[in-house]
């Protein structure tokens, strides 16, 4: 009796101190015991989406941070057609219409080929605005950032 | 029956023995039930049900836009802004309406391609109309007095208190597309 007692006693004892056992969830759970920045949830879960990033009509253009940064849109884009029928940022942001518009001008690495070649509109791998121009809001950033500007633009 | 009609006639012929007031309240009424009917009719084909019938690919174009879809909750549909309000006018794009008829019985746009095609001519005609009437039916909805410039972006109010205060521009010339995709743009001003 005292044997099998003591047999039982060892055997939890083990059980509860092994590493395997107490990080039972890491072993049966499929994502490894990781958190990844949607946070510690199964692969198969479907988490809580976000609340969607409200665009203000307008705001203050945030500062670029680098010199070769594409700044933000400081404006809405709602129903901004870009497309291979029409450009709605260019009615703005051409050389034509920009000094109508009141906007700023496109900068002329818009009309450069990859090659170097300056052509008389924009440049077809400048077209897709939206590739490298992005809107406004407040959003907090998803993982640490060190970076920090060069003396110059600080 | 012959006979029958004959009767009808001589009654119809000799003067009433009923008063003139009784005829004339009898005439009014049946003018007030037929001018009811005729605009319930018009109503009818006023629904986006009817004109989905034949512009289905713009019907679901249009579910992105905000005249569609929108924090308020207020909705414009296809007879807003291609109907104008104004009897008159009403009247005269009906009548032009029916030559839709028959462009359909032709199939001018009776396949998406057929109408990717063509519209670019379709848009044209609609940005000239417009133009036209000073783009009445958006007017009837946005009215310019009431505009509170303070409430508008920047953009919007450098534009709205310069070239659409002055009459040089209305809503279309700056507006296009507000509600569909667009047909090629090249050329056109302001593009
Ligand atoms: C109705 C005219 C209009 C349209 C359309 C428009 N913009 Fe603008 N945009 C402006 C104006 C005006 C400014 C300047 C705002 C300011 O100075 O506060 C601006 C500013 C910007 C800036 C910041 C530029 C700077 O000063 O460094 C970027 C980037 C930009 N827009 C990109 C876009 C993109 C991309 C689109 C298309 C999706 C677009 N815009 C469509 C009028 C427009
Ligand atoms: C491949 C990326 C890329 C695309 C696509 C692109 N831009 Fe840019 N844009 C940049 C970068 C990078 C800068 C800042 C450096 C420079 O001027 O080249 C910039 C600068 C600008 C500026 C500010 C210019 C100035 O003088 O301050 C405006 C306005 C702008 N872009 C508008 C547009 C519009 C409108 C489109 C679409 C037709 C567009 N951009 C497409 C990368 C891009
Ligand atoms: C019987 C089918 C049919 C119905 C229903 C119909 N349309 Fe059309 N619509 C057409 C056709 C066909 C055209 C193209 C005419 C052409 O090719 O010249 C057209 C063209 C148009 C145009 C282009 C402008 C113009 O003057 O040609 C507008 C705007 C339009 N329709 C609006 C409407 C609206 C709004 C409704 C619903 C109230 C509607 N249509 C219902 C067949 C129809
Ligand atoms: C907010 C106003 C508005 C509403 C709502 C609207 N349209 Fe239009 N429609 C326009 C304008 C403006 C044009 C001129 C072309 C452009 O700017 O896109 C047009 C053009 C058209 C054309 C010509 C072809 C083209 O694509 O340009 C057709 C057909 C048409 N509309 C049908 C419809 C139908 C059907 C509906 C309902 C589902 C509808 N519209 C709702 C404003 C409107
Ligand atoms: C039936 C009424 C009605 C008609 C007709 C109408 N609109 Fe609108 N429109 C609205 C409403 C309502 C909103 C705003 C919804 C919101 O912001 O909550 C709106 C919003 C807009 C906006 C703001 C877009 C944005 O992204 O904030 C523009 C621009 C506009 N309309 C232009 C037009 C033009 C141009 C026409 C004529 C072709 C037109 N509207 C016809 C009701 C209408
Ligand atoms: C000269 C050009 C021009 C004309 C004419 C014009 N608009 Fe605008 N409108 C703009 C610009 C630019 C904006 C801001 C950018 C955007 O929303 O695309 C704007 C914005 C708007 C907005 C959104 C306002 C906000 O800031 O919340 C509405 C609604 C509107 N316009 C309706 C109209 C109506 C209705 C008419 C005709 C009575 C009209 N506009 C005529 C250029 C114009």
């Amino acid at each position: 009796m005292k044997k099998i007692l003591t047999a039982i006693l060892t055997a939890s004892i083990i059980a509860l101190s092994s590493p395997a056992w107490s990080n039972d969830d890491a072993l049966t759970s499929n994502n490894g015991g990781v958190s990844s920045l949607r946070g510690l949830y199964e692969i198969s879960d479907v988490n809580k989406a976000e609340d969607l990033k409200r665009v203000q009509r307008e705001q203050q253009l945030i500062d670029r941070n680098y010199v070769q940064q594409p700044p933000m849109i400081p404006h809405s884009i709602r129903g901004y057609q870009v497309n291979l029928n029409a450009n709605k940022c260019l009615a703005c942001h051409s050389f034509k219409n920009a000094g109508e518009m009141g906007a700023t001008k496109i900068s002329v690495t818009h009309f450069e080929t990859r090659s170097g070649t300056t052509l008389s509109d924009v440049s077809p791998r400048r077209y897709f605005c939206l590739q490298c121009h992005v809107t406004q809001a407040d959003a907090k950033p998803l993982v640490e950032n060190t970076f920090t500007p060069v003396h110059s633009l600080r | 029956m012959l006979k029958l009609l004959k009767r009808l006639w001589v009654i119809m012929k000799s003067p009433s023995t009923a008063s003139f007031g009784f005829i004339l309240v009898i005439g009014f009424l049946g003018g007030i039930i037929f001018w009811g009917g005729f605009n319930t009719g018009m109503e009818a084909t006023n629904t986006e049900a009817f004109c989905s019938g034949c512009h289905a690919p713009i019907v679901k174009e249009i579910r992105e836009t905000i005249h569609y879809s929108n924090r308020s909750g207020v909705r414009a549909i296809c007879s807003d802004c291609h109907v104008p309000h104004n009897w008159t006018d009403k009247i005269v794009r009906k009548v032009q309406a029916s030559k839709e008829l028959v462009a359909f019985a032709m199939g001018t746009i009776s396949t998406e391609e057929k109408f990717q095609a063509r519209r670019a001519h379709l848009a044209n005609r609609e940005w000239k109309r417009m133009k036209e009437n000073n783009s009445q039916e958006c007017r009837n909805c946005h009215q310019f007095e009431f505009m509170d410039f303070s409430e508008q972006g920047k953009r919007s109010v450098s534009q709205h208190s310069t070239a659409l205060a002055s009459g040089e521009k209305t809503c279309v010339d700056c507006h296009k597309g507000i509600a569909h995709q667009l047909p090629n743009m090249e050329g056109i001003e302001g593009w």
